[in-house]
Formats: C-alpha cells, sequence, structure tokens
C-alpha cells in the first residue's frame, strides 16, 4: 500500500501555490543492487491534478525522477474552498490519491 | 540519446520534479559566484526545500509504526518511557542521552528504542544490534527516531547532567572525542574543532562549540538526499569512524552514546531541528 502525499497550499491575490511530497521508491530500472542484479523498474508514470474535478495539471514521469519525488506548480484564479485533488499512478499499476481545500 | 526529434513528451516526463531541485540547486550555484560563502548558499538551498524535505514523510511512517502493534508481544510502543514518563514524547528527545532507572544506564534515543523493544514488544535487542543499518528493525528504528525526534522541533536542547553516570558518560565522550588512533592518527576532533572547516562541500560543524554541536547534534536523524533514506546519529557515528579509519562501533555502544552525551550536553541552549535535510 502506499504512503500519503504531502499537499501544502499557499494562495495569495487569487493564485495558489501547490507543493507536493510524494512518497515513492522511483526505481528507474537501471540500477543493479549488491548481487549485480537489475532493480527491476518501479516508478510513478502519470500525475495529474483536478480542482473540483476539472484536470488542472497532467504530466508524465519517467526514470529521472528522484526517489520521494516533489512538484511545485501554480494555479491561477483559485477561489477558497476549492478542491484540489493530486493522483499519481506507477508503471505496477498501483495509484495513490490525495486531497487538498484551498484556504 | 537526446535528439531533435525527440518527442516533446520525452522531454516534458524528464522535466517533472526534478525541476523544482534543479532551481535551487542553481540559486545556490549563483548564490557561490557573486561570492556569498558556501555556508549561506547551502541554508539558503536548505530553506527553499524546507517545504520539500522527505524526511516528513517518514516522520509519519515513523508515528504510524509508534502505534502499531508489532513483535512477539503483539504490542505497541505507546507505554515506552523516553524518561518524561510512559508514552510522552514531546519533548523527550532535547533531553536525551540520560540515565534510566530500570537500567542503570545513561541510554540515547536509539539504544532507548531498542530497550522498549525488547521489554514490550519482544524483540531481541542482540538479534538488532547484529543488523546492518537501513535493514530490518534497524530501519524501523531509523523511522521511529525520525518521528520522535520530530516531536522536539524547536524545542531547546537540555541534556541532563545530573546522575553521576551522566556526567561519567560526558567526561568519556570528551575524552573519545579527542582521542587520536587508527592508521591516518586521527581523532573526531582533528576535523570537528575549527570553525570554517570543510570537507568537499560539506561544512564540519565545531562541536566544541555550543552551535557546532546544536547544528550537529540537533539535526540528526536526517533525510540524505543521496542516499534516500534516513540516517540516524548511531548511523552517522558509525560512518565517522568509518572516516576515521576506526574499528566499526557495536551500534548503541557505551561508546557511541557518551559521543552523544558529550554532543548533546554541548548543544544545551540550542534549537533542535531534526528530522533535517542531509546531502
Amino acid at each position: 500500500m502506499s504512503d500519503p502525499m504531502r499537499i501544502r497550499l499557499q494562495s495569495a491575490g487569487g493564485l495558489t501555490t501547490v507543493k507536493v511530497l510524494m512518497s515513492h521508491e522511483m526505481e528507474s530500472g537501471q540500477r543493479k543492487d549488491e548481487d549485480g542484479k537489475i532493480v527491476p523498474i518501479w516508478n510513478i508514470q502519470d500525475v495529474f491534478a483536478t480542482l473540483n474535478g476539472r484536470v488542472v495539471m497532467s504530466s508524465e514521469w519517467g526514470g529521472g525522477v528522484s526517489k520521494n519525488p516533489f512538484l511545485q506548480f501554480v494555479l491561477k484564479g483559485t477561489k477558497p474552498g476549492d478542491k484540489l485533488s493530486i493522483t499519481w499512478r506507477d508503471n505496477k499499476g498501483d495509484t495513490r490519491t490525495d486531497e487538498a481545500v484551498v484556504s | 540519446m537526446f535528439s531533435f526529434n525527440t518527442p516533446f513528451k520525452f522531454v516534458l516526463k524528464h522535466l517533472g520534479a526534478a525541476l523544482l531541485y534543479a532551481y535551487a540547486w542553481s540559486a545556490f550555484a549563483q548564490a557561490q559566484q557573486l561570492g556569498v560563502s558556501t555556508d549561506a548558499a547551502l541554508a539558503q538551498y536548505r530553506s527553499m526545500l524546507q517545504d520539500a524535505n522527505p524526511a516528513d514523510l517518514y516522520v509519519a511512517k515513523g508515528q504510524a509504526l509508534w502505534t502499531k502493534a508489532r513483535g512477539p508481544k503483539a504490542q505497541s510502543l505507546e507505554s515506552c518511557d523516553l524518561g518524561l514518563g510512559p508514552g510522552v514524547v514531546k519533548g523527550a528527545w532535547v533531553q536525551m542521552p540520560r540515565y534510566f532507572n530500570d537500567t542503570r544506564r545513561v541510554q540515547d534515543l536509539e539504544s532507548r528504542l531498542v530497550t522498549c523493544m525488547e521489554a514490550i514488544q519482544g524483540f531481541n535487542t542482540q538479534e538488532i544490534i547484529a543488523q546492518d543499518f537501513s535493514k530490518g528493525e534497524r530501519a524501523n528504528i531509523a523511522l521511529l527516531a525520525a518521528y520522535v525526534s520530530s516531536e522536539s522541533q524547536g524545542m531547546t536542547f537540555k541534556v541532563p547532567q545530573e546522575h553521576a553516570l551522566e556526567r561519567e558518560m560526558y567526561a568519556s565522550g570528551q575524552e573519545l572525542f579527542y582521542m587520536r588512533g587508527g592508521t591516518h592518527d586521527f581523532s573526531c576532533a582533528s576535523c570537528h574543532t575549527q570553525d570554517g572547516r570543510r570537507i568537499r562541500l560539506q561544512d564540519l560543524p565545531n562541536l566544541s562549540t555550543s552551535a557546532g554541536a546544536g547544528f550537529a547534534f540537533g539535526t540528526w536523524p536526517a533525510y540524505r538526499v543521496s542516499m534516500g533514506s534516513i540516517w540516524t546519529m548511531q548511523q552517522r557515528l558509525a560512518d565517522c569512524f568509518r572516516q576515521q579509519r576506526f574499528p566499526k562501533p557495536k551500534y548503541v555502544s557505551p561508546a557511541t552514546v557518551a559521543l552523544s552525551v558529550f554532543m548533546g550536553v554541548n548543544a544545551s541552549g540550542q534549537v533542535a531541528d531534526a528530522p533535517g535535510l542531509k546531502r
């Protein structure tokens, strides 16, 4: 089971800065373990954000992103009470969604 | 690897989350060019990543582990006494290492956690000591340490020196700190008693001063970006011993605890800021 993300929102003048810290191993599939065997690829492939159910950001990730990735972006035209949700899906099909409310 | 007909998707994919780290790092490089000291530039780098310390993720895991019934006796650690009474976590870490009546020993956080894990949960201390860092129960101890230390964030260090054994441990720690040995005739003091020194880009805290000891003792456990994991003070010390070409110290041994007493007492009055974020 995946661990929760940490989502922090900072709003000022209709702009909301979204900071997300995700808990994931992000194995690139190119690393070798102590016995010289390739560590199987295991990383987040899709990340998207919705604001009140509407997709406002989507991205495709891969092996170039670090372990425990941090994502930051800015949303325009947000109002207090808006519900933001972040979802990621990895190559094993595991997925996680966490939510935060704009203040 | 990268060509002009590379789909845009590929580029996007690689931009992802590394962006902020890259941005923070470029600010660090710029600050260096402007003549700002490495120290100040690194402090700026840390402040930019303040909202992104992955240690926070491990604090949450450690907290879940603290309240989870585990081990042969299927008990949680909620009745563990860290020095301020059973189950009191808040503020406990800034008053450790300290003397414990039940074990009649001075214990640091990790050695106390091992005691609780044996007494309450039924784990075998010798098995934990025989393990490697970051594996098995030792990995769990790192998570627990991250959680316990986070509960003292912003508090000032007050490592007790009331009991005779606590004072004895401080004296032993001091002696070990200045003891030269090994193939390189090194002591801890060789690297850690001068201001403004560094190894590569890492500033070496002057552990004989309150500020230096506060920074060093007050920011471990920490998330090490290069390792992608939480390192505890015991692990930090073990690696210092390795760098000195000393024999590997036994996990939670009196020698390692004594060094922590020395640093902790020197850090009196300094503010705890753990779990930290390190290279």
